[in-house]
């Protein structure tokens, strides 16, 4: 009674918190890497010209770069709390136990920490879009 | 004796008889026949289950009355030899461990190889590469000195160091659950690291330098990237990411404790 065949590719695998952190980890570690690449580029213009310097940074100041600024606030946040936690796996006894709960921990610091960068972070660009 | 009534009960029900409300499930395979097809295809198969049941007796079914040419591995049929590690809804299990009711038999269950390893038919994986891995930390004891001429004797706080890791059944479900393992294949594996941590905390090993050597290897311990896949799906429930953990930081501390 066979019927149907549908495409061949796999299933996704249905990992769980520890396989999607692991995920979010190295996700957060390659945009960190790219920022830190062009941030030593665009700090290296200051050598160039400071007067160049000050144009490529002005044009940071709108909005759109800034919700990017806010992402790599989080990205860093969540790769560094998430790095403690791996450490705590490998080096604590009692960490693949309770990596589940590590992890909770990571991402409720995480949210708070965010909420509360959120406004002096988005000051301007909540003038802007807002007028508040 | 509560044995004798599940016995009854599975016997009745693949009779269609009495009490068992019997379900008629979707089981979707992935199926690759080397002499015919050039990929893997998805075929689906509608049979009649007892939720309460294995997936390896649906696989049966499948093929004892539908098609005689669907391939897997079973033996024993109750998770003890480790023959029939499959990806069931996803996830790496044993098939004949992994109840019907419990993997939403509304929707169409998948079944698939284990990934990592050459698929030679069907489900059926070419384990070769798993067990070269698991030779090569030396999985039997090795002790120096003189014979003991009555057993080696072990107090029971120095054979409860390694009791988890001593359930091994070589299955392959956490190696091929692992994504370093399906990135890079000469990754020893959870499985091997396991087996060398049953010898590597055996006080009556004596070969522990020699094993975390081997697991110093760059395709050894340090490729772990602890994402518990292993863990979750071992059928032994064996605490995988602790194990190689502690090889970890065995061979940090060249201490075995
Ligand atoms: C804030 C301090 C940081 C801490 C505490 C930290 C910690 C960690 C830890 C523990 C891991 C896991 C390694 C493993 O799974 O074996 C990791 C992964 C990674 N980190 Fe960081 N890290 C930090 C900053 C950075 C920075 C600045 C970069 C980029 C230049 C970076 C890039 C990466 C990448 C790409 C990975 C993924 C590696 C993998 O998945 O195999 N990290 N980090
Ligand atoms: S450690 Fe568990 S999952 Fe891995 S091979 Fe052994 S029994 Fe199977
Ligand atoms: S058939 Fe033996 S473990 Fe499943």
């Amino acid at each position: 009674m066979a019927s149907g065949a549908k495409g061949a590719r796999g299933t996704l695998y249905r990992g769980r918190e520890g396989m999607w952190s692991w995920v979010a980890q190295r996700v957060t570690g390659v945009l960190v890497f790219f920022f830190l690449f062009a941030h030593v580029l665009d700090t290296a213009l200051v050598r160039v010209s400071p007067h160049t310097y000050d144009q490529v940074i002005g044009t940071y100041k709108n909005p759109v770069v800034n919700l990017l600024e806010v992402g790599l606030v989080g990205a860093i946040m969540f790769h560094a709390f998430n790095g403690l936690r791996l450490i705590a796996v490998d080096f604590w006894s009692k960490g693949p136990k309770y990596q589940r709960q590590l992890l909770w921990a990571v991402v409720g610091l995480w949210a708070v920490l965010m909420l509360g960068f959120l406004e002096p972070m988005m000051q301007h660009t909540f003038h802007e879009w807002f007028g508040w | 004796m509560s044995t004798a009534t599940v016995q009854d009960k599975v016997a009745t029900s693949a009779s269609g008889r009495a009490g068992i409300e019997m379900m008629t499930i979707t089981v979707r395979v992935k199926r690759f026949n080397p002499e015919l097809d050039s990929a893997p295809r998805w075929v689906d198969y509608q049979v009649e289950a007892d939720p309460t049941a294995r997936i390896l007796d649906s696989l049966h079914k499948i093929k004892w009355e539908q098609d005689g040419s669907l391939t897997f591995r079973r033996s024993c049929a109750h998770g003890v030899c480790g023959s029939d590690a499959m990806r069931i809804n996803g996830k790496n299990r044993l098939a004949c461990k992994a109840l019907v009711k419990d993997l939403n038999p509304n929707k169409p269950i998948t079944v698939e190889p284990i990934q990592g390893l050459p698929v030679l038919k069907d489900l059926v994986v070419d384990m070769e590469p798993f067990f070269q891995a698991y030779r090569d930390v030396k999985p039997f004891l090795i002790a120096h000195g003189n014979e003991p001429t009555r057993e080696r004797v072990q107090s029971q706080t120095d054979r409860d160091r390694f009791d988890d890791t001593t359930k091994c059944i070589l299955c392959a479900a956490c190696t091929t659950s692992c994504p370093v393992f399906w990135t890079d294949g000469q990754y020893f594996g959870p499985a091997a690291i396991v087996n060398a941590h049953r010898f590597i905390f055996d006080s009556r090993d004596d070969a522990a330098d020699e094993r975390l050597e081997i697991l110093n290897d760059r395709e050894g311990v340090w490729r772990c990237r602890t994402t518990f896949n292993c863990t979750e799906a071992c059928p032994r429930g064996i605490q995988i990411t602790q194990a190689i953990a502690e090889v970890k930081r065995a061979l940090i501390t060249r201490r075995v404790i």
